[in-house]
């Protein structure tokens, strides 16, 4: 039996270049990956299904080899990942609530995404109308003197998304946060099913919309793969402006959000204005704030006009202006750097093991972006440098964030002063015949990877989509544990993962 | 810190003034009549995602930001539904968040209004007929004003708040 790593590591030259063969398991084989997984020999990208079997995409670490195992099961039912390596747990719990396919040997088999008010159950499987009423959900339980428990959501406070937390505190003191997401569950996946290519691209970039762009092209990424389309270099280029356009946007936003909840509002006064001026470059040239359905298959819907180039180098210098106070600002506020050190630390052992993405990976030393170690084009042209700090408190992913502004930026100059000539689509295929293909791109928040396969017609079999956030959430646990919870809405804001990416 | 709060006195305001094409200083007039006959000059909205991407999120936030400021207009978030005289709802409303908006609404205040804002709002959008949402909050409590676009922009929101004042006007 040949090693699961030297299995994924074979796949380095296919990967991004085409169809991406699934390499089929026997039980014995499955189980080794999993448990390869939990060692670090190779790390757990994701984790779906379909209707008959079950799939896991795993990256060797050195070789940087990305491939894709599968299991067919018969008796919807399949050795658990989750069991050795936890960080496939939600993801498992997810397929039993829209599969009804059960992890053997898995130790939480609560439901996740299935609150019990769909009116059905398995509804990517064949879905039966819900007959008996779903039991309440059993938080963990905490056991100790002096414990009380605050409930959470899911109605918030602010303007954010809905999800239930339930601390359990000893005094101020957080002993265990429990999550409870699911609440924005949209029924994307079946959606999903059937469509048209077309369609597919909607429903991906409305997934998490502060990652449209993200989603967008790594949607398309899959798909082009699977039809074996090549965009032309324009157009690549073109969605790299996006999606430098997009990281700016967000890291702007979420700096000042995160000195907001530390009670420092005149952060958030400064950085707001420059996440405006961004979202009015990207409407004047992408046509759209959120430059949504800017990216389609095989290239971009519309090409940047000189006007729009002109007001997108004038963001740039605009941002760059404006930015470097604002970082001063911070730096030099030792009461607002004592809520932010040491705040919300995580380890760099977790971020490894559950393979954290983006600002949360590398403020605790994971050091990994996808721009430059799973290169797409025209990353690889450019120069660009991966911040990554060990502290991996609140001040480290500030930090990660701020430096990632000035790289942008400085990526937006190479963008817009190299941008190649030529057509932005690509001419159609060879047409529909069935194909499989994986697409993976670094969002603002971490990799996002999307895998889809077509059937003859070339309409959607089955589109999976992973958000960073899978991977993050459950660290935000870990991370306020012996933290008051009055520190919990800036650990959690240091985070800012997705609902909607996660719930689908 | 001191030049910049020096620059803040003596420097022109952030805040958009009278910009004639977006319309938001005359918006701005008429808020300020309707809102102080009916409601002493204030509106105060709960904002409930029941479901939606977080782009409608993100520009409902935006409206607060000094470019924008909707405080000017009397316009202001708040908590608590017990202290809202408007539930501006984004997203299709998912079956997961049904219970958690109709009691949401439950708890507001009489006299109070609905606001869909963002096209899943109005008609479930493109996720409209999934076995998890109920094609918008229409289905759930009674709509008064709606704002389309996916996500509405930020002058959109603050523009369509006017609206609902001078419905809210008639009607008393």
């Amino acid at each position: 039996m040949a090693e699961i790593s030297e299995l994924v590591a074979a796949d380095r030259d296919t990967f991004r270049t085409g169809t991406l063969q699934r390499h089929k398991m026997t039980r014995a084989q499955w189980e080794q990956a999993a448990g390869d997984a939990a060692r670090g020999y190779v790390t757990l990208l994701s984790l779906w299904a379909t209707r008959s079997a079950v799939h896991m995409a795993l990256m060797e670490p050195n070789s940087r080899g990305v491939g894709i195992l599968s299991l067919e099961n018969r008796r919807a039912e399949f050795p658990s990942v989750a069991r050795l390596h936890p960080p496939a747990q939600r993801l498992e719990r997810s397929i039993t609530d829209l599969f009804g396919l059960a992890p053997q040997g898995a130790e939480d088999t609560r439901p996740w995404l299935d609150h019990g008010a769909w009116g059905i159950t398995t509804p990517l499987a064949k879905a039966r109308p819900r007959e008996a009423r779903q039991p309440d959900y059993d938080f963990l339980p905490v056991i100790g003197e002096g414990l009380h428990q605050v409930p959470v959501g899911p109605v918030h406070a602010g303007i954010i998304e809905p999800g239930h937390f339930r601390f359990s505190a000893q005094g101020e003191t957080v002993v265990r946060l429990e999550e409870r997401l699911g609440y924005t569950h949209k029924g994307i996946d079946r959606l999903m099913q059937g469509a048209t290519v077309a369609r597919g691209a909607m429903l991906a970039q409305r997934c998490s919309g502060d990652s449209t762009v993200a989603y967008g092209w790594a949607y398309a990424q899959a798909t082009e793969a699977a039809q074996g389309v090549t965009p032309p270099p324009r157009a690549l280029w073109l969605r790299a402006i996006m999606a430098e356009l997009e990281r700016l946007a967000n890291h702007l936003n979420d700096i000042g959000a995160i000195c907001n909840d530390a009670a420092f509002a005149l952060m958030p006064a400064l950085c707001s204005p420059l996440r405006e001026k961004v979202m009015r470059g990207c409407d004047a040239a992408f046509g759209h704030r959120f430059m949504r359905d800017a990216i389609v298959p095989g290239g971009v819907a519309r090409d940047l006009e000189r006007d729009g180039r002109q007001a997108l180098e004038a963001v740039v210098d605009e941002v760059r202006r404006g930015f470097e106070p604002i970082v001063e600002l911070y730096d030099n506020r030792p009461s607002l750097l004592a809520r932010t050190v040491g705040t919300g630390r995580l380890r760099g052992d977790l971020a490894r093991q559950f393979a954290a993405g983006g600002y949360i990976g590398r403020a605790s030393g994971r050091d990994f972006d996808l721009r430059r170690d799973l290169p797409y084009a025209p990353y690889d042209r450019l120069t660009f440098k991966i911040p990554v700090r060990e502290e991996g408190d609140v001040d480290a992913r500030i930090w990660i964030r701020i430096e990632e502004v000035r790289q942008s930026l400085h990526m937006l100059d190479q963008l817009l002063g190299g941008l190649p000539a030529g057509d932005i689509q690509a001419p159609p295929g060879p047409g529909n015949a069935p194909g499989e293909g994986l697409g993976l791109v670094e969002g603002f928040r971490g990799d996002v990877l999307v895998w889809v396969a077509l059937d003859a017609r070339g309409r959607i079999r089955r589109c999976h989509m992973r958000d960073p956030s899978w991977f993050q959430w459950p660290l935000l646990e870990a991370v306020i544990e012996d933290n008051i919870i009055a520190d919990f809405p800036l650990c959690n804001k240091s985070f800012n993962c997705s609902y909607s990416g996660v719930d689908l | 810190m001191k030049t910049m709060l020096l620059k803040a006195l003596t420097g022109k305001p952030l805040t958009e003034a009278a910009p004639a094409q977006s319309g938001l200083d005359e918006l701005g007039m008429t808020l300020g009549l309707q809102a102080r006959r009916r409601l002493g000059r204030s509106l105060a909205i709960r904002q409930v995602d029941a479901g939606s991407c977080n782009a409608c999120e993100l520009e409902i936030q935006a409206t607060g930001n000094p470019v924008y400021d909707l405080d000017r207009f009397g316009l202001h978030f708040v908590a608590s539904p017990r202290h809202a005289d408007v539930l501006l709802v984004t997203g299709p409303v998912t079956r997961n968040m049904e219970v958690a908006l109709r009691r949401t609404y439950d708890a507001m205040a009489n006299p109070k209004w609905v606001v869909a804002a963002g096209d899943c709002a109005i008609d479930g959008g493109c996720f409209a007929g999934s076995y998890a949402v109920l094609d918008g909050c229409a289905a759930v409590l009674p709509v008064d004003v709606t704002i389309p676009g996916c996500p509405p922009k930020p002058a959109e929101i603050l523009r369509a708040l006017v609206a609902l004042m001078q419905r809210a006007d008639k009607t008393s």
